[in-house]
């Protein structure tokens, strides 16, 4: 029983190969009290997830709108994270019920102009469940990646002209 | 009158924690510490358990607070050489040896230790390397200056001969003339926190200590593994630097050994010390590496520890069940071959790279000379002696004492510990708070409306911590050019005093008006960095973090090109976010200076008494119709003080107190408001307004089923510890005539559905043994356990059992005890793995150790209503493991008590005492910091559709009467669940707008 650890300069090597092969960017909205708090909780357990998501704390779940995540999409996200407390867990009483109503409605939306569902994820990740968070983190990342990159709301404008 | 004031002897994690405390709820501190600078132990370990977090980062933000308090008297160098008086009124001498530098001139610049011509041993990293005559501890030492070590320095020594350190000072801070000078202190209290020492293993020659290099104390592997020690935190075995590839910890070096070492108690904290360096060895580790621990009973007896053993086991660590016989040089490499003999007797012998010595803790090295000074009573292992049942009362009155100096503990035990001692110090000057204090001034704020932004960017190496996986310099060299950011600068550690200092000169110099630091986590260095810009003149809201340590160099520690990118990416999100900010009013919030305790138990009661005695009102709810919880069924502690009477004599002073009303048969219906001003409404109706809430809601035993269950409830003579303290406490004639007796350990502990050690069960068995023993010395008794875990002191009641001949048989959980009944008669079956052979026991009595376990019912619920968080096991999580043990993440809400995680009676006071303290300080001030990130209506835009007004679970938004939404700021909790419910895009949350988030959003992609 022993453990090995790469080396940097191998690792540094076998990425500069990987960096033509194309890598999802995924914004994951995070609640401030459980959520951001369980991701703090994975690093310092040192439990490892792809470096694909970009954490964007918010005060709760539920000051995540539609239209931030549609921005997001068109800004060039190719997928969406959006993570609160546990239902009746939430800091602010019931932000994150909010969230999650407005998750499906939002499904719906992007099925109806093009987007695929997979895209958007919501879930709920405790202060105390930082291994949970690096699970969902590289489940939403195998996913957006077998999607491929998501192109439907950014204006091509080299194809235009 | 007694005086205000409060005397802290000590520096390390307990002093700083009970200055902090006594300081902030109004008292001034005079903290006295014998080395140049605080810290203690705590600042010289690399990693913490059971978080792996890294130690300095998270001691420093406390340092940097002791250091820069208006109401703490720092006095490094320093000893109490007397003490008179009585409570209330005491006179202290504290002695203060000369620095020889300056300590208001010296910049910290470091020419004096680089110039100095003298190389001494390096006592902070225990000996390892060199450091010269004139000296800083360690890199983020408080305070952050140079002293002159006076026993190596050459001019001191011989004046004239070198003085080169005063020639190169460019501040002219070094002065040679500086004299040892006594302060006069008048104080009211007095709390001693001396700490401990380290065993010296020289003594024990079988180990080879200080003949073989490449054996080392754990201590100084934690140096050698730290990033500002000697290795800069490469894995390098002393005698040649080649990095090790196998390493053996030996356990109870120094403790357990009434033999050699003479120190029968167990250290507690070995066991996880060991654990965790083997893990984190791993994580430094380049190629094949193997961690063995040789370990007579692992004792993982905290919270989050059991997981911690198991996943180390899973990781790969190798562990062996043996008290070592010696060790010898493999050959003339350095390897060594370890001798020992297994459970079965065989000799066998082993080699390795290193081997690290787990040394036990030994009390303060100038104990007895203290003890006499101060007229203390010690222990029997010279710890100071403490009451059963006031764990930080020693034995004068008005002098407490907390952490290691009354028994071996870890540093939340520690903490809890100097909170508690904080609340008896300042239980009696509760009248003269704020009488010795000043206020501190913030400086006028700089007006930046209209200014263009100045982003200012600090990038943190973290030690290692980032800057081994991420490229630290790259990403501040990155956002140097970064649109707006004019100033960029990377540093070793950001949080210490030194980066502090210089931040807010740059701030002032490069005129910044928004700061961005790149480094852990807001969580838990916000705070500290928001203050360093008030301290600049900057409106602490012009602040943003990019976590780049927990978030991204820990989670990627393989990937240093992908992590470097996103660290980019994080900072260039960041700067555009604090781009958008404005600044924001600094609102605050009345306090109702009274308390609400939730649960009637021994913690409950004792939360509550302290509460009252500082004057402040409480309500203290209890669900049945009587006080006193678990306390009423246990029969005495193990320190062999009977329990009921102390129970019964706590219930009395708590009904008859009149600033205390017990409301029984009550549970809460519901609560409102927040931090200062909550209102909690009663199953009764009635309504309590409270600013502090603590929830001490109790544990339950685990009710033995399944292959657990060992016929309990189905044959009489089978009981559990509680039901057998029951007989203890009635004096139930008939176990005089018991002759055999088996107890099972961990019944419903240590398992996959509840992985984690109860505690104090082990302790609890064998001195229900040991009574058994006293009733019936003819008794045999059998004890079937996994590990004994008579943590501490304890480990002489099991030295005690063992001596009455009492037998103990381990066993695991492949080869569990079987129970069988035959006409009635117990049947126990075993293996007994040292004598290979199963064992057959025939008792009158069978006793289980069930496991502690939390509230099933009332628990989950109240947490809910206070919004806190549970851990896995349904326990209460507390803010912090280490440093926060009796907070919530909620602030203005405290625990303490089994809800936590099992304890000992004395444990539940010292926390009970702590909670009560740590929400006096709440209590003590009149108004509290209320959200300043609040939201705000465009009225232009509001078209009155109401939907914000649904949406807000505080009440905090109405329609006017022009039927326009309006927010009540001071209601307001700044969720923003109505700026993402406005269709018309009318409100806002201040600094957290969409504007601010979609900039950061929109950062992540456009790489500018």
């Amino acid at each position: 029983m022993s453990k090995t650890n790469k080396t940097s300069e191998t690792n540094m090597t076998s990425e500069t190969n990987e960096t033509d092969t194309w890598e999802p960017k995924i914004i994951a909205f995070l609640c401030t009290w459980c959520s951001y708090a369980g991701a703090d909780l994975a690093g310092v357990s040192r439990f490892q997830y792809p470096p694909n998501i970009r954490i964007v704390k918010v005060p709760c779940s539920g000051r995540v709108s539609e239209n931030m995540i549609l921005s997001a999409l068109k800004s060039g996200a190719d997928g969406i994270l959006v993570s609160g407390c546990h239902p009746g867990d939430c800091h602010f009483i019931s932000g994150n019920m909010f969230a999650r109503r407005r998750s499906p409605l939002l499904g719906n939306l992007l099925e109806f102009v093009g987007i695929e569902p997979g895209r958007v994820s919501f879930s709920w990740v405790s202060a105390s469940e930082g291994e949970q968070f690096a699970e969902i983190v590289k489940t939403v990342t195998e996913r957006v990646k077998a999607l491929g990159p998501a192109t439907r709301l950014i204006k091509k404008i080299d194809q235009a002209a | 009158m007694p005086k205000g004031s409060v005397l802290v002897v000590g520096g390390g994690i307990a002093g700083v924690q009970a200055a902090l405390d006594l300081a902030n709820s109004g008292f001034l501190v005079h903290l006295v510490e014998r080395t140049a600078a605080i810290g203690g132990k705590m600042s010289q370990l690399d990693k913490t358990f059971p978080t792996n977090d890294c130690s300095a980062c998270i001691l420093s933000p406390k340092l940097v607070e002791c250091g820069r308090h208006m109401n703490i008297n720092l006095l490094t160098l320093s000893d109490l050489v007397s003490l008179d008086g009585e409570p209330g009124n005491f006179r202290a001498v504290v002695r203060q040896r000369p620095r020889y530098v300056d300590p208001t001139k010296c910049i910290a610049c470091g020419l004096c230790a680089e110039k100095c011509p003298k190389k001494v041993p390096n006592d902070y990293n225990m000996g390892i390397g060199k450091r010269k005559a004139a000296y800083l501890s360690y890199p983020q030492a408080v305070p952050l200056k140079y002293a002159i070590d006076p026993t190596h320095c050459i001019w001191i020594n011989k004046p004239g001969r070198c003085g080169i350190c005063a020639k190169e000072c460019p501040a002219g801070a070094i002065n040679f003339d500086d004299r040892e000078k006594d302060h006069v202190l008048e104080v009211g209290s007095v709390v001693l926190a001396p700490g401990f020492s380290r065993f010296n293993p020289s003594s024990l020659d079988f180990t080879g200590y200080g003949r073989l290099p490449n054996v080392v104390t754990s201590m100084e592997f934690e140096r050698m593994l730290s990033p500002s020690g000697p290795c800069m935190g490469h894995l390098e075995r002393p005698s040649d630097g080649k990095e090790p590839q196998r390493i053996a910890w030996l356990q109870c070096v120094g403790s357990r050994d009434i033999h050699r070492a003479g120190n029968a108690y167990c250290s507690s904290v070995c066991c996880m010390f060991a654990l965790k360096q083997a893990v984190i060895s791993m994580e430094h580790a380049h190629g094949e590496f193997e961690p063995s621990i040789f370990y007579m009973d692992m004792r993982t007896h905290g919270k989050g520890f059991e997981n911690y053993y198991n996943r180390a086991k899973e990781q790969g660590v190798r562990f062996h069940r043996a008290r070592v016989h010696s060790i010898i040089p493999a050959d003339d490499q350095g390897n060594l071959k370890i001798r020992y003999v297994d459970q079965q007797g065989k000799v066998n012998f082993e080699e390795f790279d290193m081997v690290v010595l787990s040394t036990g803790l030994q009390p303060y090295r100038h104990i007895i000379e203290l003890a006499a000074m101060l007229k203390l009573e010690l222990d029997a292992d010279h710890f100071i002696k403490t009451d059963s049942f006031n764990p930080v009362a020693s034995s004068r009155p008005g002098v407490y004492v907390c952490g290691a100096a009354s028994e071996p503990k870890d540093i939340p035990q520690s903490v809890m510990e100097a909170s508690a001692a904080a609340a008896e110090a300042g239980r009696i000057l509760a009248p003269v708070r704020w009488t010795e204090t000043s206020k501190k001034q913030y400086p006028m704020e700089m007006d930046i409306h209209a200014q263009p932004p100045r982003i200012g960017v600090f990038v943190c190496h973290c030690g290692i911590n980032i800057s081994s996986v991420v490229d630290v310099a790259a990403v501040s060299a990155y956002a140097g050019n970064l649109p707006d950011v004019v100033f960029s600068q990377a540093n070793l550690f950001t949080c210490s005093q030194d980066t502090i200092n210089q931040m807010i000169n740059i701030i002032k110099e490069e005129k910044l008006n928004r700061v961005v630091v790149a480094s852990c986590s807001p969580r838990t260095h916000e705070p500290l960095f928001q203050e360093t810009l008030r301290d600049a003149g900057l409106n602490q809201f012009l602040f943003e973090m990019a976590n780049i340590r927990d978030q991204d160099s820990w989670v990627h520690q393989h990937e240093p090109v992908k992590a470097t990118a996103k660290a980019m990416d994080l900072v260039r999100m960041a700067v555009a976010r604090v781009r958008g900010e404005g600044a924001l009013p600094y609102n605050t919030v009345p306090v109702t200076k009274s308390a609400l305790v939730i649960g009637g138990g021994v913690s409950g009661m004792t939360a509550a008494l302290t509460f009252a005695e500082q004057g402040y009102p409480v309500t203290l709810i209890e669900q049945s119709d009587m006080l006193g919880g678990n306390g009423r069924k246990v029969f005495r502690n193990w320190k062999g003080d009977a329990i009921l009477p102390y129970v019964t004599d706590l219930a009395a002073k708590v009904t008859t107190h009149p600033q205390i009303n017990v409301k029984f048969n009550c549970e809460i219906k519901d609560v409102a408001g927040s931090v200062g001003k909550f209102s909690t409404t009663f199953s009764d109706g009635q309504s309590f307004e409270h600013g502090v809430a603590v929830m001490a809601v109790g544990g339950e035993p685990y009710k033995p089923e399944g292959k657990w269950q060992f016929l309990h409830g189905s044959n009489a003579n089978v009981h559990t510890l509680l039901e057998l303290d029951k007989r203890f406490i009635e004096e139930d004639a008939t176990l005089k005539k018991v002759k055999q007796a088996v107890f099972i350990h961990c019944v419903g502990s240590r398992i996959p559905e509840r992985p984690y050690c109860s505690r104090v069960c082990c302790t609890h068995a064998v001195d229900s043994a040991i009574k058994l023993k006293e009733l019936n010395p003819d008794m045999d008794i059998f004890m079937l356990y996994r590990d004994i875990r008579t943590y501490g002191q304890r480990e002489r009641l099991y030295q005690e059992a063992r001596g009455k001949g009492i037998i103990f048989i381990n066993y695991d959980l492949d080869r569990m005890p079987q129970v069988e009944e035959v006409n009635g008669q117990l049947i126990v079956k075993a293996h007994d793995p040292i004598i290979d052979a199963h064992v057959t026991i025939h008792p009158d009595m069978l006793v289980l150790a069930t496991a502690i376990q939390p509230r099933q019912q009332s628990g989950k619920n109240l947490a809910k209503f206070f919004k806190c968080a549970i851990d896995s096991q349904g326990f209460l999580l507390e803010a912090h493991m280490k440093l926060r043990p009796v907070d919530f993440a909620t602030e203005g809400v405290f625990l303490a008590g089994l809800c936590h995680f099992p304890k000992s009676m004395e444990e539940s006071i010292a926390q009970a005492k702590a909670a009560a303290a740590r929400a006096s300080i709440i209590l003590a001030h009149d108004v509290v910091p209320a959200e300043s990130i609040t939201a705000e209506v465009n009225r232009a835009k509001c078209t009155g559709c109401g939907l914000c007004v649904e949406v807000c679970a505080y009440n905090a938004v109405s329609l006017d009467e022009n039927g326009l939404s309006l927010v009540n700021t001071s209601m307001c909790k700044g969720c923003g669940n109505c700026v993402a419910g406005c269709r018309s895009d009318a409100v806002t949350l201040k600094n957290v707008g969409n504007e601010q988030i979609m900039a950061a959003v929109d950062a992540a992609f456009c790489d500018e």
